[in-house]
């Protein structure tokens, strides 16, 4: 389906319907929603009510007992997560994280307010849940849990990347990511999942990452790699997989060794690590970084990730070294602990280049990579010329999940900073805390879905033109998988002319390697400065 | 239909009290019964939410970050917006709470033709959310003067502090010209803005009204109608001592601020108010960002069926040993 123009597309209009909400039936529109889950991918991983089924469907081919298993699993959670019941119960709807939303904003539905979104389920949980809800019934906001407004909750459920911009600006920190997670994770009791959500989930349970690359392919993948750093800079680096003894595992999503330019992300790394001697290995069994069991349900995503801990512990590393994601870290970060602690059989993590002890890590002993960089940078550990990034003018996008599920803002930056000589800040309401989701996040990457990811990226691309615009940037540097796979469509689309880099990738173009050649051109093929004639 | 339902809710309870007083001459219900039911239900019942509240689990550690991380030593982190102890906790809450720091933030979409899209900032709901609330609870304290014999000296300083412009007689409070002007600010971004005004249930314009009333009816009571303060003392005190009295000389205008002070506390705890004991509670906004530095422990933690890595090599053994990658079993 060919998508319309984007100025057919940016005929936004935010006023909303006239009819009540309750009383406006959501009618599934093509190119908003994601393709339905297969039923093989739900049985590989053991879900419920695995058949092939299709949202397009009226018959979506649910258990006879769908709405008790909801309800149930509705009051289970309630039960479980402060966060949850709080939220459902303490909004007072003042509508301040109405225009905060990048897909309220880029597409003007009014189901898309956080505070709206979160109604759809809010209102069943009172009807259920809340005595006066049941006395009351529609006056005190609740509906009954029918089969359309399940649908509806699916359908806006996966209008939701949980980026928790909303939850920034909310009075009382509610936090949109966590209904949508955990209705998510409802729906999923039912068997309804997304394609392009349980499909990478059943693959990250077999092959140990999302793209399904088997263990020979990874190997094969990274020779090319490294036959490519080879032409480039003379260099040939001959990374390890699945060595025993090494001091650091390394993990990366894998989206990094698969597509551009995700994976001059991971050349770059390679060529890095090769030039530090690092003593580290990578893992064709802990091969993904990322998380897509965390759009699925809190069991699922700990499911999947309890391999890098165990690979951790097999291999007998003394830390784990993360790459550039961010759901990863979000899960890194928030969740690993939580779910795999204490981590007791892992080291503190030092760097061995810089004896930099990471205090902020000792109980989870997992390091961002660009902390681990940063820290490289200060220490004057690289010798870096950034003039051989002199053809960039960059800007820099902060993954949703670093940012407000981390507080990841100022490691990249430095070392932006440091390999390139041109770096321009997008508008202040659109970086940093406030960043913009680049739309495609929490496993709607699909294609099916186009129009609400290029609404959704909208407001991040917007940002981008504006200094494309100002300073002619020309590159977007970001560090997350998704984002490298999300932005190049939306910012083609929105604001054609800039593409985008992984920041390791900038690192490894402007690192001085002992004994390279004269390098021509970058990691991607392009002619450095000055050597655009040869 | 919400707006509505409650606009008549609200006249319905003063209907109630007024025929109450006025014709059944109901006073000892209206000034003493129902006042003290719904005290109690009021006591009661947000301690019942907020141990509900209490009881659920944390399982995860989920603060909202607003500013740099505590990383490397040489990296300047947001003490306040990222805190990463206890300090920084408490301080975070107290801007919270007190000065409504996120909603400081808002911003306000502008989306022109092109498209073009800028966020400018709105202070509106900022300040007129913050004068609701600060008047709201200075007035609620000035009223302790119907508690106290004698009337303690901070209450006199407020309410001095309060009269400061010596305006009329009584003294006009520029907290009830500030309040009534916030209400009415609250209410009217609600029926005015369209996203406002299609979110809001009869959840929402009921408390508003509720609160509008009773602002309405304590300003028409003080400034205009002057019932008898003395026989309210009189009334509030005997409560307050458990030896209730029902004075015969005070107005039925009182009786109405009374019912409907009354109708707000009972209903508190059933609603969205509870957002004043919630927000102490907001896992986003009440923990540390240390995560990644000190162990969170969900209480239902549980161990979960995995993928192993013999079940993988199982899977792969060959085809690894063919690509020259170490395995366990030859």
């Amino acid at each position: 389906m060919a998508n319309p123009k984007p100025e057919e597309l940016a005929r936004i209009d935010l006023k909303p319907h006239k009819t009540g909400w309750m009383d406006t039936p959501t009618v599934f529109k093509p190119g908003i929603f994601p393709n339905a889950c297969k039923q093989k991918s739900l049985q590989t991983v053991g879900f419920p009510n695995p058949r092939t089924w299709s949202a397009k469907d009226e018959d979506w081919k649910l258990p006879e007992n769908w709405q008790e298993i909801f309800i149930e699993g509705l009051r289970e959670r309630v039960s479980k997560y402060r966060s949850f019941r709080l939220f459902l119960d303490i909004c007072v709807r003042c509508g301040a994280c109405a225009d905060k939303c990048h897909f309220f904003i880029g597409g003007g539905d009014p189901k898309n307010m956080p505070v709206l979104r979160a109604e759809l389920l809010r209102s069943v949980y009172r009807k259920y849940c809340t005595t006066s809800g049941k006395i009351m019934g529609k006056i005190a906001g609740a509906r009954e849990l029918t089969i359309d407004v399940l649908k509806e909750i699916w359908y806006y459920a996966f209008q939701c990347t949980e980026c928790r911009r909303c939850s920034l600006f909310c009075p009382y920190g509610i936090d949109t990511a966590e209904i949508t997670i955990l209705a998510r994770e409802l729906l999923n009791l039912v068997g309804l999942n997304i394609d392009w959500i349980a499909g990478p989930v059943a693959n990250c349970w077999l092959t140990g990452n999302h793209l399904g690359l088997q263990p020979h392919t990874i190997k094969d993948t990274f020779d090319m790699f490294c036959d490519d750093i080879e032409t480039i800079t003379g260099i040939r680096v001959s990374p390890t997989f699945n060595r025993k003894g090494a001091e650091i595992l390394l993990v990366v999503p894998s989206g990094d060794m698969f597509a551009d330019p995700g994976t001059y992300t991971t050349m770059g790394e390679l060529l890095l690590f090769n030039e530090l001697g690092l003593d580290y290995t990578w893992s064709t069994f802990a091969s993904e970084g990322g998380d897509f069991g965390f759009f699925t349900s809190n069991e699922m995503a700990k499911r999947l990730h309890n391999k890098i801990y165990e690979e951790a512990k097999r291999l007998k590393v003394k830390w784990i070294l993360g790459g550039e994601c961010g759901h990863m870290w979000r899960v890194w970060h928030q969740y690993h602990n939580t779910w795999f602690g204490p981590v007791d059989f892992l080291e503190e993590p030092v760097s061995p280049i810089t004896g930099t002890k990471f205090e902020n890590t000792k109980s989870n002993k997992t390091v961002h990579i660009c902390e681990f960089t940063a820290d490289l940078i200060k220490n004057g550990k690289l010798s870096l010329d950034p003039s051989r990034n002199d053809n960039l003018k960059v800007t820099f996008h902060d993954s949703c999940n670093t940012s407000r599920g981390m507080g990841f803002f100022e490691e990249p930056r430095y070392i932006i900073k440091n390999v390139c000589n041109q770096f321009y800040e997008m508008p202040e309401n659109t970086i940093r805390e406030q960043t913009f989701c680049c739309g495609s996040g929490s496993g709607l990457n699909a294609s099916e879905n186009m129009e609400t990811r290029l609404r959704g990226g909208l407001p991040r691309a917007n940002a981008v033109r504006h200094v494309r615009d100002k300073f002619g940037v020309n590159m977007l540097a970001c560090i997350c998988a998704i984002d490298r796979a999300a932005l190049v469509t939306s910012v083609d689309y929105w604001s054609p002319g800039v593409r985008v880099t992984g920041v390791h990738e900038m690192v490894a173009n402007a690192l001085i390697c002992k004994g390279e050649k004269k390098r021509t051109t970058n990691l991607r093929g392009d002619p450095l400065p000055g050597m655009e004639g040869e | 239909m919400g707006l509505i339902f409650s606009f008549f809710a609200v006249i319905t309870l003063v209907a109630i009290v007024f025929i109450g007083v006025k014709a059944a001459q109901l006073r000892y219900l209206f000034g003493i019964v129902i006042p003290y039911a719904a005290f109690l239900t009021f006591i009661i019942g947000v301690i019942y939410r907020v141990l509900q509240w209490g009881r659920i689990p944390v399982p995860f550690r989920i603060p909202t970050t607003g500013g740099q991380e505590k990383s490397l030593p040489w990296i300047k982190w947001n003490k306040i917006d990222n805190p990463f102890n206890s300090l920084g906790v408490i301080i975070r809450m107290a801007l919270e709470v007190l000065l409504f720091r996120s909603l400081f933030r808002n911003t306000k979409v502008d989306l022109r033709e092109g498209p073009k899209i800028a966020y400018g900032s709105t202070k509106w709901l900022w300040l007129g959310g913050l004068v609701f609330h600060w008047t709201f609870l200075i007035i609620l304290t000035r009223h302790l003067r119907f508690f106290f014999e004698p009337i303690p000296g901070f209450i006199r300083i407020l309410e001095s502090l309060d009269g400061f412009f010596q305006v009329g007689a009584p003294v006009l409070y520029l907290t009830d010209l500030a309040f009534l002007g916030a209400v009415t600010f609250l209410f009217l971004r609600r029926v005015i803005v369209p996203q406002l005004k299609y979110i809001s249930l009869a959840a929402d314009y009921f408390p508003l009204f509720l609160i509008g009333a009773i602002g309405f009816s304590g300003v028409l009571m003080r400034y205009f109608l002057k019932t008898d303060v003395v026989g309210i003392k009189e009334l509030t005190m005997g409560l307050i001592t458990f030896s209730p009295v029902v004075p015969k000389t005070v107005g039925t205008i009182f009786y109405i601020h009374l019912f409907l002070v009354s109708a707000l506390f009972a209903y508190f705890p059933l609603s969205k108010l509870m957002h004043m004991a919630g927000v102490f509670l907001s896992p986003t906004r009440n923990l540390a960002n240390t995560n990644r530095a000190e162990m969170h422990v969900n209480p239902w933690n549980y161990p979960v069926k995995v993928h192993t890595y013999e079940e993988y090599e199982n899977d792969f053994r060959e085809k690894m040993k063919a690509a020259g990658l170490p395995v366990e079993k030859e």
